[in-house]
């Protein structure tokens, strides 16, 4: 009797384990973004969607605080601790807010990446950058040049004062500026991502520097709200906003000359890679230490570096000739 | 009432003395050019403060307006999008906002949960419903027709039409204070809630009435700030609630309710207005730029707390003297 009761408890006991493991086969990878509602964060999903559906055994949990806060993302991810996800990869609204946070997931054995906006190193695995940051820098101030043969005044609207990746392209735009001995960076203010404040400090811009020639707004919020300043202000052709922004957000000033040209990287294609990374990195088929090459399905492969980062690729610009094409994807 | 009209001479000499100020860094801020673009810009703040100033005129506060502002702007942009008559929008956001103010209203009124509690909840609710309702995509310049853009940049009488609406608003809501029996009831009921009830006035229909037209004012300015910026998505306004807060109480609006005027709220509102049209210009650094608007504040309620202190002395010293 005790020995076929035994034999029964050991049989469930093992079926519930395997029916554990079964569930354990799917890989939840959790996409935090800086916010819900963002139209950048809302395309890398879609792109860890398609990553999700190539690899088959993926499941994307796409979540963010509701406004770009460190500590709404602190909640976020705790939660998402307790849920006992496989992986996390975040784009964080603060370099080290969040670093206690995501040393705790990675000591319960959970995969953690950042992209888009880094952690500092003690806090992830890797860190996948969308592009090089020196190559973005050189690219926002470039975009200004293309369209100033004669040079003149530029001045940078930015997010906020403490946003990562901001800070890192306009330093590595100020590194690259003796190259473009024409172009005259006059300042840089910030527009905290908020659409009323970006708008008064582009005005203010046009203020302070009657003779400038151009905005570069390495900001998806900071370069439309520039863009509708110089419109309401009436320097269309005078004025040339510039910088990163989304295709569909931007496609109205581009056709009003607002802005002739500005550049992005493909979110969709971030997201996709992030996921392609998440999941390698959790299978355990890929190591995160320098050096080490991690195959992201079609776009290739990155390398890290002595940082454990990682860039995807160079950004694109968008004009009145492709703006249509793509507004519409994202 | 000579200590009232004094505190808002005092924010008046504040603002005179901080446009003197900014003039010294950069003289073209004061040009009538200039003044007028700040008054526009301006006029959201102006607008939620008096619907704000009601509110806590009866002892609530209502945190929601920014909210209800971003919603009542993405149905209004939403509206755009699907060809609806301007008119019809104008009108529509504005039910629209009161009906979320009365929301609260009813909140407050019938359950008899503290305001701040009910508004803390329907903000977010309120964001809820613009994500919900856009599953976070933005609606942007060239989705928005241009009559749709234009209603609040057409320049009538040297003013646009958004600064006329701020300057319509403060009419409106001026008379309706001091000339209707809803407006001596707001006083009422916030100085001396049980003394207004022994004199046939309702509480609770009162804050609701407070909410209602906070709500709606909201939700008209939902309309003239998505216009304006020509965009609508689930942060706009994000904080804003805040802003309106300080507004009120640098114009001297009492937080326990029953105390303060149009005029107080108004050139609040214009302070803080000032202050965020200046310091793009003058050349500050941003990092400097929030501890300044913060200390605006601090100053503003200290001159308030100091000039509330006398009243209530006299009033004990009198009472001493009658004996």
């Amino acid at each position: 009797m005790s020995i076929l009761r035994n034999i029964l408890t050991t049989a469930a006991v093992a079926s519930a384990l395997m029916a554990g493991a079964a569930q354990a086969e799917t890989t939840r990878i959790a996409l935090v973004v800086k916010a819900l509602g963002i139209g950048f964060f809302e395309a890398a999903h879609k792109g860890a969607e398609e990553a999700a559906k190539e690899l088959g055994d993926v499941e994307i949990i796409y979540t963010g605080p509701t406004d770009t806060t460190a500590e709404g993302q602190i909640e976020v991810i705790n939660s998402l601790i307790a849920q006992r996800v496989d992986a996390i990869a975040v784009s964080a609204n603060d370099t080290d807010a969040l670093v206690p946070t995501l040393k705790k997931a990675m000591d319960r054995g959970i995969t953690v990446i950042s992209w888009d906006s880094g952690v500092a190193p003690e806090g992830r695995m890797m860190n996948l950058n969308p592009s090089s940051a020196p190559l973005i820098g050189n690219t926002i101030i470039k975009l200004a040049a293309d369209h100033l043969p004669e040079g003149g005044e530029v001045a940078v609207l930015s997010a906020t004062t403490t946003s990562t990746n901001q800070n890192t392209w306009i330093e590595e735009m100020n590194k690259v500026a003796g190259n473009y001995p024409d172009v005259k960076v006059v300042g840089t203010v910030y527009g905290d991502d908020l659409a009323d404040k970006s708008y008064r400090e582009a005005q203010g811009l046009m203020q302070t520097y009657p003779n400038l020639k151009a905005i570069i707004a390495p900001t998806s919020v900071g370069i439309v709200a520039a863009a509708q300043a110089v419109t309401d202000a009436g320097k269309i052709g005078q004025v040339n906003v510039t910088g990163l922004g989304l295709p569909s957000e931007m496609a109205g000033h581009v056709k009003s000359g607002a802005s002739k040209s500005f550049a992005i990287w493909n979110p969709i294609d971030l997201g996709y890679s992030a996921t392609m990374i998440a999941y390698h990195l959790t299978k355990g088929e890929a190591k995160a230490e320098p050096g080490a090459t991690i195959p992201i399905g079609r776009m290739g492969s990155v390398t890290l570096d002595d940082n454990n980062e990682a860039a995807m690729a160079d950004p694109f610009t968008y004009d009145a000739s492709n703006i249509d094409q793509f507004s519409s994807v994202f | 009432m000579s200590l009232l009209k004094s505190r808002e001479t005092i924010l008046a000499l504040a603002i005179a003395a901080l446009l003197a100020a900014v003039a010294s860094r950069f003289p073209g801020f004061v040009e009538p050019g200039n003044l007028a673009r700040v008054l526009t810009d301006t006029s959201p703040l102006i607008l939620l403060a008096l619907g704000q100033m009601a509110v806590i005129l009866t002892k609530c506060i209502d945190l929601s307006v920014a909210a209800n502002l971003a919603l009542c702007g993405m149905v209004a942009a939403l509206m755009n999008g699907a060809g609806v008559p301007l008119p019809l929008i104008l009108l529509a956001v504005t039910v629209l906002g009161a009906a979320l103010g009365a929301v609260n209203g009813l909140l407050v009124w019938k359950l008899g949960i503290p305001s701040i509690v009910v508004t803390l909840g329907t903000m977010t609710i309120y964001r809820g419903t613009i994500f919900l309702m856009t599953d976070g995509a933005w609606i942007n310049a060239h989705q928005m027709s241009e009559g749709f853009k234009a209603f609040p940049r057409a320049v009538v009488g040297g003013l646009p039409v958004m600064a006329w609406i701020g300057i319509a608003g403060v009419a409106g809501v001026a008379l309706l204070l001091s000339r209707t029996p809803l407006g001596r009831a707001f006083y009422a009921v916030g100085g001396n809630p049980h003394a207004a009830v022994y004199a046939g006035i309702s509480v609770g229909r009162t804050q609701f009435a407070a909410f209602v037209l906070s709500g709606a004012l909201a939700g008209l300015t939902g309309y003239l700030w998505v216009a304006r910026y020509a965009v609508a998505y689930v942060d706009i306004a994000g904080g804003f609630e805040l802003d309106v807060v300080a507004a009120c109480v640098i114009g001297g609006i009492a937080i326990a309710g029953g105390s303060g005027t149009v005029a107080g709220a108004v050139m609040g509102a214009l302070f803080l207005g000032i202050i965020k049209n200046a310091l793009p210009v003058v050349g500050i650094s941003p990092f400097w730029q929030m501890a300044i608007s913060g200390s605006a504040i601090l100053i503003a309620i200290a001159f308030n707390t100091l000039g509330r202190r006398e009243p209530g002395r006299i009033i004990l010293r009198q009472a001493g003297a009658a004996e």
